[in-house]
């Protein structure tokens, strides 16, 4: 995993509360065994119209959002499904933060594991954030980890929660997994230590 | 004396492995992990290209459900796979599970179905256990009082590997639902109701333990109903504390314990409800007695409705960003606010997934296809969720009510739930279905569904246009 310091980049807005994992990438697009590709999957349903061609009222599809790598959504981004193929997708497509009011857990603790950046702001902030996009669709942010802030186009800093844990990890590009496996004696302790509730090779 | 604990607690620190500080998560122990086809390909790989090995395939179980075809099996007592890469997908876990020595339910076997229908149905949930899988709907097993939750594939190779997940603690939501439900009410009207009630994000960062008169009423088959929608409220868990009802539907399963075994894992288990005094970090409430049939209009969980109300019109709506998310979905639905949805006509009408797919849905739904046709032009689909439920329910003849009716009885899996099988709902398309999702083109692209009981469903199919259960029962 790449380590993330600052990001900054080009936001893109899709104004919708509640964005599912359906809606990031429907199930038809699951069918793969690898991570490759599934930026071709993202937002399908929304991004093109029925007859294929690209959906020209998509945010994502207008030509100033070229390049975007922050997309802004509204509250509780992520919900429903638990596929990792949707933090997959938006990275594939080249997003490195999504900003939004709230995200589902599952889906924060899949963005946070694979170094996407979820930062939650408040809704205050996210309905000023959907304005100045709107007055300027082509406006950059700046996301700094280490400092947990998000500085607006204006120049205004906002602060961001992040846990310690997960912002070391994205910060020094270390897997979550790396840090499981050297608790191997602890697990080891614990497993001689209690009993086996079921077995499922009989 | 110790501090009074919630049933989530005292599993939680039953499997704590390290309890969490401000630096790090906790580590959790994990008891039992489910995997299917979709959610583990990438994990194995992980594991391969680190050179680690599953620390515990005796803790882990894999089935065939997502991807997999329903449709009747051939001459040759095989269900045809035709999809490239759901071959594949299949082939892969095959693979997997040789190569780490996991068990493997595969595409019709015997045992082989939904992985929330499986656990508790083998025994394999138990009270008291934490269990997770890749799929969201894992919530569904803390029916028995186990904390069970959905994870993403880094985190299947993380149990895969250590059998171990890191966690932050998350807060506790009592939910209490008082009362009794009324003739053709049931479990799914009460999370339906209860969704809409608290919309779709408002479990979000806890557990929610349901309790209250009305879920001590209920059979182990319609908890798991509730609890697999808890994900579709924003609570990555459900739970409901363990009873004589759980122990009663645990004895005789085959990995349930046996014998003395038994009696000493009831003992154990009696003492995980919730302590007298023990503190949530907040409540939520519902009185089952003044809920109806619900039915869903939207294209989120939360937007439901009693099934004689009408669509809610965007005007009513308490602020603009509502009024907007309703006009989106309204638009989707192709449906006029302030209209009644009864009386709406549906094409299709699926009866199964994890949420609605146990012998007891399916007899509940057969009592109104018993001596009744399927409405023209509505395909019903009635998709048992495991091979066992299949068989109990052809043993009791409600495949011959279903088939005599024009409704198709199909293989177990997931089906038409996630359109990512060739059980679809058409573009454009009305949908009741039991399922838990009515996210747009979540049945298939342009699909419209309404989520509804099992009741509502069988009601609708004979009708052919959306309606209340209760006007059908005797």
């Amino acid at each position: 995993m790449q380590p993330i310091a600052t990001i900054t980049g080009k936001a893109v807005v899709l104004p919708v509360e509640n964005i599912d994992t359906d809606q990031i990438i429907p199930a038809r697009f699951l069918k793969v065994t690898d991570k490759s590709g599934l930026a071709a999957g993202l937002f399908e349903a929304w991004r093109y119209l029925p007859d294929g061609t690209p959906n020209p009222d998509f945010p994502l599809n207008r030509p100033e959002a070229a390049g975007a790598t922050i997309l802004i959504s509204g509250r509780n981004f992520g919900c429903g499904s638990s596929r990792e193929h949707a933090p997959w997708a938006l990275q594939d497509y080249g997003f490195r933060a999504v900003i939004a009011p709230s995200f589902a857990d599952i889906f924060r603790s899949n963005a946070l594991k694979i170094g996407l950046l979820p930062v939650t702001i408040e809704q205050t902030i996210y309905d000023e954030l959907v304005a100045m996009y709107a007055s300027d669709p082509q406006m950059t942010l700046t996301v700094d980890l280490a400092a947990q802030t998000v500085t607006l186009p204006n120049g205004r800093q906002v602060n961001f929660p992040i846990d310690a844990f997960s912002k070391y990890c994205l910060l020094h590009g270390v897997d979550q997994l790396g840090f499981l496996l050297s608790q191997a004696d602890a697990i080891a302790a614990y497993e001689a230590s209690h009993p086996q509730p079921v077995k499922t090779t009989g | 004396m110790s501090k009074p604990r919630t049933l989530f607690e005292k599993v939680w620190d039953a499997h704590l492995v390290r309890p969490e500080t401000p630096e790090t998560p906790a580590v959790l122990y994990i008891d039992l992990h489910l995997i299917h086809e979709v959610t583990s390909p990438q994990a194995f790989t992980e594991l391969r290209q680190r050179g680690l090995r599953v620390r515990r395939p005796d803790k882990t179980l894999g089935t065939m459900d997502h991807s997999t075809p329903t449709t009747p099996r051939n001459h040759l007592g095989i269900i045809p796979v035709i999809d490239p890469m759901a071959i594949s997908q299949l082939e892969q876990l095959r693979k997997n599970c040789a190569e780490f020595g996991i068990p493997l339910f595969e595409l019709g076997d015997e045992n082989q179905g939904i992985v929330h229908v499986i656990g508790p149905e083998q025994g394999l949930t138990q009270p008291g256990m934490t269990i997770v899988c890749g799929d969201s709907h894992t919530s569904t097993h803390g029916a028995f009082g186990a904390l069970a939750f959905g994870i993403g594939t880094s985190e299947v190779g993380h149990v895969l590997a250590t059998q171990c997940l890191l966690q932050r603690k998350p807060k506790t939501c009592a939910v209490r639902i008082d009362g009794r439900l009324g003739l053709g009410v049931t479990a799914k009207d009460i999370i339906l109701a209860l969704i809409a009630k608290y919309g779709v994000g408002g479990g979000t960062g806890y557990v929610f333990e349901y309790m209250g008169e009305a879920i001590r009423a209920l059979s182990m088959e319609e908890r798991m109903t509730i609890c697999n929608m808890s994900i579709e409220g924003g609570a990555r868990a459900g739970m409901v504390a363990p009873d004589d009802t759980t122990f009663e539907y645990m004895a005789g399963r085959p990995f349930a314990p046996k014998g003395a075994d038994f009696e000493a894992a009831v003992a154990r288990w009696r003492t995980l409800p919730s302590d007298e005094g023990a503190v949530f970090d907040h409540e939520l409430t519902l009185s089952a007695s003044e809920l109806k049939p619900m039915i869903t209009y939207g294209t989120n969980p939360g937007m439901g409705i009693p099934i004689d109300a009408p669509v809610p019109r965007p005007e009513d709506m308490p602020d603009p960003r509502s009024r907007a998310a309703l006009d989106k979905a309204l638009a989707y639905m192709g449906l006029e606010p302030g209209k009644p949805l009864l009386g709406h006509p549906v094409d299709v009408v699926f009866i199964g997934s994890c949420t609605n797919s146990r012998l007891s849905d399916l007899r509940q739904a057969a009592q109104f296809f018993r001596g009744r046709k399927v409405a023209p032009g509505v395909r019903v689909m009635v998709v048992p969720g495991s091979q066992q439920v299949k068989r109990a329910a052809e043993a009791e003849g409600l495949d011959r009510i279903f088939k005599e009716a024009g409704a198709e009885w199909r293989e177990a899996g997931c089906s038409a739930c996630l359109g990512m099988n060739d059980d679809k709902v058409p573009p454009g398309k009305y949908a009741v279905s039991t399922s838990n999702r009515n996210f747009e083109g979540r049945q298939g692209p342009g699909a419209r569904t309404m989520l509804a009981s099992p009741l509502t469903a069988a009601a609708t199919a004979v009708t052919g246009v959306v309606t209340d259960p209760r006007t059908l029962l005797n």
